[in-house]
């Protein structure tokens, strides 16, 4: 008897300490309770935060399928098309991981523009998160970019025709310009070099320094703690005068509720991917579906509709310098935003209406530009998108005037409750 | 009761969750089998004329993607391979490396070709041929001399002994459609 319980002891013992062996090796105990059991959030947030861990399940999601993807795709300019033909028809289950990855990229975007909402919507850019929202503008910028040279990669006629485009860009910067365009390119026009530097950047180089930037990104966001839809900030982790919790763990309280979101998430994209995966030419379009020609552009070059705003900018702008200039200007804005905002409340639920009435302007002004830039321009429509190109640097001008005279509503004291 | 309930519920998750994870791994792992294409291949039979192939002489031809050796052996190569069975590991291929008809001293249908799947049995570097004598250091007639790590096989692609090789090298399925073609990737029809 009493030597079989010595012997459970005893293994007991052996495990606890293969266990110890570890974590007196490895910082793993210290880092699930700062970032996990003990990193506190406050209890009210809602939907709008699930967007972030969304954003970062996608980008996991996009890192795998794209592993795979190089498995079986060719960066050469008389292999691409080809294997990408090769991939949808006789890899097997190869249709599925292509879509996974190109419907993937518009759903990051979507994701990630629902998560910079929240930040308008709640101030998240504000005292002390400055840092968090420019991280992240600057991660947005680089997505942008990760997305542009994935697009050449199919080296269909719209991908082809979208890099001459976004690569002519650079020609316009004055004196370096034409040589800073072919030093890019490797050629006189996109070609094989093109493509092999475009897959390269697409595939390690541009990934890497996302996942740093994340690491970063999450890294100023634990440090200055979550923002909350109440735009209040919140010291203790108790209500004084009721003892109801005004914070609560990382984990177990918001990693359920994320797994709720993921999955819902999922059961959506599931849908997207299965059943509409070009999304009526928006995700994937017609023309990219035939092989790239440099002798010949389409009739009409539709951009896809997350780069859509910055072309639509370079149609409306008489102006080759300016017009790239003010698509330099459109992603400055953004990050200028934590200065120009000069009203000490956060939250547009404790705003005046001045604010709330700007950010549907400034919101409906976006889509527009976006949705409009993805159709055929007419004379009317480019007087019409320079209205809204007008009402986008007029958020942002006009902010620090708006907002230092709105009136606010009395802030909550807590999240306790009366 | 409750602490029961919720644990049974964390249970049923957590096997539901690794399903779906398993589940979601299959097109990922499916991916990366051969491609129906390269199946194909693999059934496609290569037919191969031998009018050309001089007594002494060897071609190489690919089928499934791997060299095929066609060895056209002379009298003497013939006669001299019983003399060697003490050198060898498996003299008298017991080990499946051949199809049934092919189970025989010459390892072939018709003694004077030896078909062979050129790959090396120890890691699957393709031999070389070396006809002559004494070119494996040895008072051989030639055989099959394989460069990475130094395996030797006989003219009848039989193991030596004390080479890090196995086994015999394989022998593919073919027939002869007449006495100068032989269809490599197909048995022998029955009559």
């Amino acid at each position: 008897m009493r030597i079989a319980a010595l012997r459970r002891t005893d293994k007991k013992l052996i495990t606890k300490n293969r266990v110890n062996w570890l974590s007196e090796r490895l910082p793993i105990n210290e880092y699930i309770r700062q970032h996990l059991t003990q990193y506190y959030l406050p209890k009210n947030l809602n939907f709008w935060y699930f967007f972030g861990f969304l954003s970062l399940f996608t980008f996991f999601l996009q890192v795998v399928t794209g592993i795979w993807l190089t498995l079986f795709y060719t960066p050469t300019p008389e292999g691409a098309f080809n294997s990408i033909e090769m991939i949808m028809r006789d890899i097997p289950y190869g249709w599925l991981l292509r879509y996974l990855h190109s419907s993937g990229a518009s759903v990051f975007f979507i994701l990630i523009y629902a998560h910079i909402f929240r930040s308008l919507l709640y101030g998240s850019y504000k005292k002390p998160r400055e840092l968090v929202w420019l991280l992240g503008v600057c991660l947005y910028i680089i997505l942008l970019l990760e997305a542009f040279l994935g697009y050449l990669l199919p080296w269909g006629q719209t991908s082809y025709w979208a890099s001459q485009i976004g690569t002519s860009l650079l020609d316009s910067i004055p004196k370096i310009g034409h040589t800073l365009t072919l030093w890019i390119r490797g050629n006189n026009v996109v070609a094989g070099e093109t493509l092999h530097r475009f897959f390269a950047f697409h595939v390690i180089a541009i990934p890497l320094s996302l996942i740093f930037i994340i690491r970063l990104h999450l890294i100023a966001l634990h440090k200055v703690g979550c923002n909350n839809p109440e735009g209040i900030s919140i010291q203790t982790k108790t209500c004084l005068h009721n003892k109801t919790l005004s914070k609560v763990p990382f984990h177990p309280y918001y990693t359920i509720k994320e797994l709720l979101a993921l999955l819902i998430f999922l059961f959506i994209f599931s849908v997207i991917v299965f059943f509409v995966p070009e999304m009526h030419g928006y995700f994937l379009e017609a023309n990219n579906f035939i092989p790239a020609d440099p002798l010949l552009t389409p009739d009409h070059i539709q951009p896809l509709w997350y780069l859509a705003p910055f072309y639509g900018v370079l149609c409306v702008i008489p102006n080759k310098t300016l017009g790239i200039l003010v698509m330099g200007g459109v992603i400055f804005m953004l990050l200028m935003l934590p200065w120009l905002d000069r009203n000490p409340v956060r939250s547009m639920r404790n705003r005046g209406y001045y604010s709330r009435f700007a950010l549907a302007n400034f919101i409906l002004s976006f889509s527009l530009l976006s949705y409009i830039s993805t159709t055929v321009f007419t004379p009317n429509k480019v007087i019409f998108v320079q209205i809204l190109l007008l009402n986008y640097f007029l958020f942002f001008l006009l902010m620090p005037f708006y907002t230092k005279y709105e009136k606010n509503k009395p802030l909550p004291q807590s999240l306790c409750g009366k | 009761m409750e602490e029961d309930r919720r644990h049974l519920l964390a249970i049923i998750i957590a096997l539901l969750a690794g399903f779906g994870v398993a589940t979601s791994a299959i097109p990922f792992l499916a991916s990366l089998q051969p491609t129906a294409e390269t199946l194909a291949q693999a059934t496609t039979p290569v037919e191969v004329d031998l009018s050309h192939l001089a007594p002494g002489e060897s071609m190489v031809v690919a089928w499934e993607n791997k060299p095929i050796w066609i060895i056209r052996r002379t009298q003497t190569m013939l006669d001299n391979l019983p003399n060697i069975h003490p050198l060898l590991r498996d003299p008298d291929s017991l080990t499946e490396q051949q199809p049934a008809y092919a189970r025989n001293e010459y390892r072939s249908l018709n003694p004077e070709y030896l078909i062979l799947i050129g790959l090396c049995t120890h890691l699957g570097c393709s031999p070389l041929f070396k006809p002559k004598l004494g070119e494996l250091n040895l008072k051989l007639p030639g055989g099959l001399y394989c460069p990475c790590h130094g395996s030797k096989f006989d003219l009848a692609g039989r193991v030596m002994k004390g080479v890090p090789a196995p086994t015999n090298l394989k022998v593919p399925p073919y027939r002869f459609t007449n006495e100068h073609t032989v269809v490599i990737g197909e048995n022998p029809m029955l009559v």
